[in-house]
């Protein structure tokens, strides 16, 4: 089987993989690219994402880190502004917290604040989400903070071709990018990534299933549970349109107004908290712009407010999976189906 | 900025050029405070006066390419670093030829072509972003030091101790400036600390640690020379701190209740600008000399707050651009 060595064709690579992949690739073709986290440099990383990098790039592009957010984030920053591309790996996006102030108040700002004179162009490698045992720290799913902040943009992969190809765009783009990757899903089974191809800007959905009756959309692992609620809801012949969002922000409002308004049913579903999720933005905007030409109101799946506990089992009761996102569908098209049916 | 001296002050020539950049920050900053009163500036300012020798000492012992990363009271480093008095006035005044076109305003703004990388008016965070652009500079092989200045206040922030730590783990060519006017904010720093002298916390880290009179304009730049030189050569960062105080308030508007009597009246006895003007007299530089600079250093910012007022506010139908690339 190819490794993640292979630069150009298809090889077929775990996300984890297709991951390292994009970064050896980034390293090689440029030369600004630095990489530095918590143990990403000798150990390779605590999951193992960015094994033999520092031995491919050399130990002063690729170094280990003391146990410092906010200075891992802060130098990042000022590396960016000075004529780097560094990629800084967060952790567990929990820990992002420690370091929200260089995030926030200070990557975003810089080139708006400049007017354009400075810029950012930084990458942070992170990933989220609950997997059985990861305690209420090690669990959360924080999108919305970060999409919440103009200035940064927000990339989630689901597929291993998406973790290499946003992996590249958001190292390629110039602004200070947050790239949510998914720890499940690391060391998954191999899928065939295409690799060496052009680098695409950091934006932009895609419809990972066509349909007619109504849409889904959803990010990172939640898209598979909704591609598996379109799987049944086919088999009831009920045709799902389910869209990966791919970047939360900027989002791409073009590619989802034109399936919720050709299938006029929209169900958005996240493993964030429901409450101020990305899903809210999504449901507030969609009816905002599709008012008139729904056929039912806008839905949102997401986990209950409240803190994720350990036992895998509580995570269940929580977070939302296919059969959950299947049976919302069809009430959405069952309610349009019962007010046909009003006098 | 101009320098007024005769062909006999020439062994004077680098304290006249201090002297003349402390009094173009000491005589902007007047200005600020009048347009503030008048309303042209709104807003939260914080001012440097007092601290001129600082400013003024660092920025000539630095290359005009290293990288400067101040705090909020940022006014007078810019202008050490030989930002246009014009482009700070009109930035505070939200102007289009403001350095920032009025998207920073007094706490934040930058003027990267001057080597000046901004305020920021989140205490400490300064320090990490300094370490990366000394990173930079290293694997660029660029030999810039990067000189990142906070106040005694901010030695508490957790943000400067993993910068200290980061830069001397990596031997980064990063100055550590600790401004200490003795208060943080309101509260005199000696109140929030076992051991006022901040310098001592270098040796934690493995760095050289100096205290400094920041009212001596010679001592601060003959500190920073040495420090920025062996930053420079590989032998990493340095934490100095430099005594002074402020003759004003932490804000415009701070009435200062918290200053003990006679503190501030003690203050101006050793003010850096008075101080390095007796000395220069005693040293024989004329009269006149002093003078004509004082009045071209006035003169200048006075053409420098006329252009501000009379350039165009900045377009609010840009409000938006420079979000993303």
């Amino acid at each position: 089987m190819p490794e993640a060595s292979s630069s150009t064709g298809v090889a077929q690579l775990s996300f984890g993989k297709a991951v390292n992949a994009a970064l050896a690739r980034a390293l090689e073709d440029m030369p600004e690219v630095v990489l530095y986290g918590e143990d990403v440099g000798k150990p390779g990383g605590v999951f193992g994402v960015t094994k033999d990098l520092q031995r491919q790039a050399g130990a002063a592009r690729v170094f280990d880190t003391p146990i410092s957010e906010t200075a891992m984030l802060g130098v990042a920053v000022g590396a960016a502004m000075s004529g780097l591309r560094p990629v800084v790996e967060i952790m567990w996006i929990d820990f992002s917290l420690v370091a929200m102030d260089q995030l926030v108040n200070q990557a975003a700002n810089v080139r708006y604040v400049s007017a354009g004179r400075l810029a950012a162009p930084l990458t942070v490698r992170t990933q989220q989400g609950a997997t059985p045992g990861s305690c209420a720290q090690h669990s959360q799913n924080l999108e919305a903070l970060y999409a919440h902040i103009p200035g940064l943009r927000v990339g989630i992969p689901a597929t291993a071709q998406d973790a290499y190809d946003m992996l590249l765009a958001a190292i390629r783009c110039d602004d200070p990018t947050l790239v949510i990757e998914n720890r499940a899903m690391y060391h998954g089974d191999p899928q065939p990534v295409s690799l060496g191809g052009p680098i695409e800007d950091a934006c932009g959905a895609r419809v990972a299933r066509p349909g007619r009756d109504l849409t889904l959309v959803a990010w990172g692992a939640m898209l598979f549970q909704a591609l598996e609620a379109a799987a049944q809801l086919a088999r009831e012949g009920i045709e799902a349109e389910v869209i990966n969002a791919r970047w939360i922000a900027p989002f791409d409002w073009p590619t989802l107004l034109a399936s919720a308004g050709r299938t006029g049913r929209l169900l958005v579903a996240h493993e964030a908290n429901v409450t101020g999720g990305f899903g809210a933005e999504i449901a507030a905007r969609v009816q905002d712009e599709l008012y008139g030409r729904l056929r039912a109101p806008v839905r949102r799946l997401g986990v209950a407010d409240c803190r994720i506990p350990a036992a895998p089992h509580l995570q269940a009761a929580l977070i939302p999976d296919a059969g959950r996102i299947a049976q919302a569908a069809r009430e959405l098209v069952g309610e349009q189906r019962d007010r046909r049916t009003q006098p | 900025m101009s320098l007024v001296a005769t062909s006999g002050d020439a062994p004077f020539a680098r304290e006249l050029a201090a002297l003349d950049t402390m009094l173009h920050i000491r005589l902007l900053e007047e200005k600020i405070t009048e347009l503030r009163k008048a309303q042209s500036i709104q807003g939260s300012i914080h001012l440097c006066i007092g601290q001129e020798a600082i400013y003024a000492g660092s920025c000539q012992a630095l290359r005009a390419d290293d990288p400067v990363f101040s705090t909020y009271r940022g006014h007078g480093w810019a202008l050490a670093r030989g930002v246009p008095a014009q482009g700070i006035l009109a930035e505070l005044l939200g102007r289009e030829s403001g350095v920032c076109r009025g998207r920073g305003g007094s706490a934040m703004f930058s003027a990267a072509d001057h080597g000046f990388y901004g305020e920021n008016s989140i205490v400490g965070a300064g320090a990490p972003i300094a370490c990366g652009a000394a990173l930079a500079s290293v694997l660029r092989g660029e030999e810039r030091v990067a000189l990142t200045a906070f106040g005694d206040g901010a030695m508490n922030q957790g943000a400067i101790h993993e910068a200290m730590n980061f830069a001397a783990y990596r031997d980064l060519p990063v100055l550590f400036i600790c401004e200490n006017n003795t208060y943080a904010e309101l509260t005199p720093v000696a109140e929030t600390v076992r051991d006022a002298e901040l310098h001592k916390r270098a040796a934690a880290y493995g760095m050289p640690g100096e205290r400094v009179d920041g009212n001596d304009v010679a001592a601060v730049r003959d500190c920073v020379a040495h420090h920025a030189a062996r930053a420079r050569g590989g032998q990493g960062p340095a934490l100095i701190e430099m005594m002074t105080q402020r003759l004003v308030g932490h804000y415009y508007g701070d009435l200062q209740g918290y200053r003990p009597r006679g503190e501030l009246a003690e203050a101006r006895q050793r003010e850096p600008i008075a101080r390095l003007r007796q000395r220069l007299a005693a040293d024989g530089v004329a009269a006149d000399t002093l003078a004509a600079l004082e009045a071209a250093a006035a003169a200048d910012i006075a053409r420098a707050a006329e252009a501000a007022l009379a350039a165009p506010l900045a377009d609010p139908a840009t409000v938006m651009e420079h979000l993303y690339a």
